[in-house]
């Protein structure tokens, strides 16, 4: 458990070290949120509605944008396979990782999300239902995300690669997180929704950690 | 004859599709065929 | 007698296999299709409510399921490949893959020019049609990560990682699909239905699909002996088999 937190507390240092590089994904998903109605024009109408698909396809470009970073550092100066060889488990090493990147990217991106719906004109209660979609459905990104950084890793072009392979891999994600808004607007009991995404955590907390654990011990043999 | 091709007026869409596949088919064999030349 | 089987895990062993199998494999593919065809525009009749229109189902629904079966196949060898440790393994996946692309390519293709007539557009965001789509992107994913990487041991270890998250996946992206297209649809779920079966259509179908297997396995084999000579150019079979040829 000592190593674990170690980890996680050594990741946050690091990531507050080059604050510039988690806030330019945060300012990405802003921008991304604030282009879609200078594409589609300001009616509110239309706004409103688009407005958890946007949310949420910003939320994922967002940590699609993040990722390559989370192994990349600790692969070019052999740390990683420091941590490899450690008497820590590989497994724990890679959630502790993973839990720190969800603080430092889907974490603030849930507490911002929020002030996008404004802009967008959700009402409160849909507001409420975006931060419990997005404060679920986030740690999935970054849980799913590690094992394509991890399978990407040290490759030309991984930036661009990691999207293909993620994306698609990240719709049940959008599908359920962008329908709790959704039905919430609809007057709806978003409840089945957010089942349906705590679900996609347990099975992604699986998932997730066994690929990318995988995808190390290839990378680094 | 001429019936037989206009498939009641759906003509383009299942000839579209069969060519099309067939198109596929004869473009993988045919990649399959000049790489196995090259080699 | 097993032990005899497990002979054929070395490629060389299995690269003259493969070349005598090729051969029969295309002759049934082609004595299928042509009596599938034969069905499809000869025996299956008309269809009341959408006219001829509905033939397209006799390449449309084949190629899609053959689309699906050979992403399963392909994570099966490549799982084989990772468990066992068998080179062999990881190339039938790669050669599987741009096989399996091209049907989900064709599956998307034609379920469009079927909904253009049923329902008057080219593009509809139905359940089905919309996986195969995904479907797409984890063939072009599987295929590109492959290709990015140059070390073909380690490209074979990560493909198996991405197709078995990938076929992981697969029944939960087409569940989320599917659910996401009731919500939005409403009550006219299952636009794309088939007409109610008539034991022609589904035998026209099924000789279809059984052509399209046969077809794959060939065109498969084929793509496998290429890969072979690539991977093992350095082997000394290979080197003399170049000479001879």
């Amino acid at each position: 458990m000592r190593g674990f937190s170690l980890i996680v507390r050594r990741d946050l240092r690091l990531a507050l070290r080059r604050r510039g590089d988690v806030l330019n994904v945060l300012v990405f998903f802003v921008l991304v949120a604030s282009l879609f109605p200078l594409g589609v024009g300001p009616e509110a109408e239309l706004l409103r509605s688009m407005a958890a698909g946007v949310v949420w396809v910003g939320a994922l470009l967002a940590a699609v944008v993040s990722l390559p970073r989370l192994f990349s550092a600790d692969y070019a100066d052999g740390t990683l396979e420091q941590m490899l060889i450690a008497p820590l488990p590989l497994a724990a090493v890679v959630l502790a990782k993973i839990a720190a990147h969800w603080l430092y990217t889907g974490l603030p991106l849930a507490l911002i999300a929020p002030l996008i719906g404004l802009q967008y004109g959700l009402p409160a209660d849909a507001l409420a239902v975006l931060l419990a979609a997005l404060l679920l459905g986030t740690p999935v990104l970054s849980l799913l995300g590690a094992a394509g950084a991890a399978l990407t890793l040290g490759v030309r072009g991984a930036g661009a690669l990691i999207g293909l392979l993620l994306l698609p891999l990240y719709v049940p994600v959008l599908v359920f997180g962008a329908g709790a808004v959704t039905a919430s607007l609809a007057g709806m009991n978003a409840s089945a929704q957010l089942s349906l995404l705590g679900a996609l955590l347990a099975v992604s907390s699986l998932v997730g950690p066994w690929a990318a654990c995988a995808a190390l011990r290839v990378a680094l043999d | 004859m001429s019936a037989f091709f206009a498939m009641g007026g759906y003509g383009f869409y299942i000839w579209g599709s069969y060519g099309v596949a067939a198109l596929c088919i004869f473009l993988e064999v045919f990649f399959l065929r000049s790489s196995k030349k090259k080699s | 007698m097993n032990s005899d089987l497990f002979r054929f895990a070395s490629p060389q062993a299995f690269f003259p296999v493969a070349g005598k199998l090729i051969p029969w494999f295309s002759v049934l593919a082609g004595v299928l299709a042509l009596a599938g065809l034969y069905i499809a525009f000869f025996v299956a009749p008309t269809d009341a409510t959408q006219g001829e229109a509905y033939r397209i189902i006799f390449i449309h629904v084949p190629a899609a399921w053959m689309s699906m079966f050979l992403y399963l196949v392909m994570a099966g060898w490549a799982a084989t490949g990772l468990a066992m440790n068998t080179r062999l393994s990881g190339m039938m996946a790669s050669a599987l893959a741009p096989t399996g692309a091209m049907f989900t390519f064709v599956a998307l293709w034609t379920g469009a020019l079927w909904g253009k007539p049923t329902w008057g557009t080219y593009w509809v965001w139905d359940a089905r049609l919309t996986s195969e789509l995904i479907l797409l992107f984890l063939y072009l994913g599987f295929i590109a990560l492959k290709n990015a990487i140059p070390d073909p041991a380690r490209a074979d270890q990560a493909g198996a990682i991405l197709a078995l998250v990938g076929a992981v996946n697969v029944p939960i992206i087409y569940f989320s699909v599917q659910w996401w297209n009731t919500l939005h649809q409403g009550s006219s779920i299952n636009l794309m239905a088939a007409p109610t079966m008539a034991a022609t259509m589904l035998a026209g179908m099924l000789v279809m699909a059984l052509a399209a297997w046969m077809y794959s396995i060939a065109v498969t084999l084929a793509r496998l002996r290429s890969i072979i000579l690539e991977r093992e150019r350095d082997a000394g079979w290979v080197r003399l088999q170049r000479a001879a040829a």
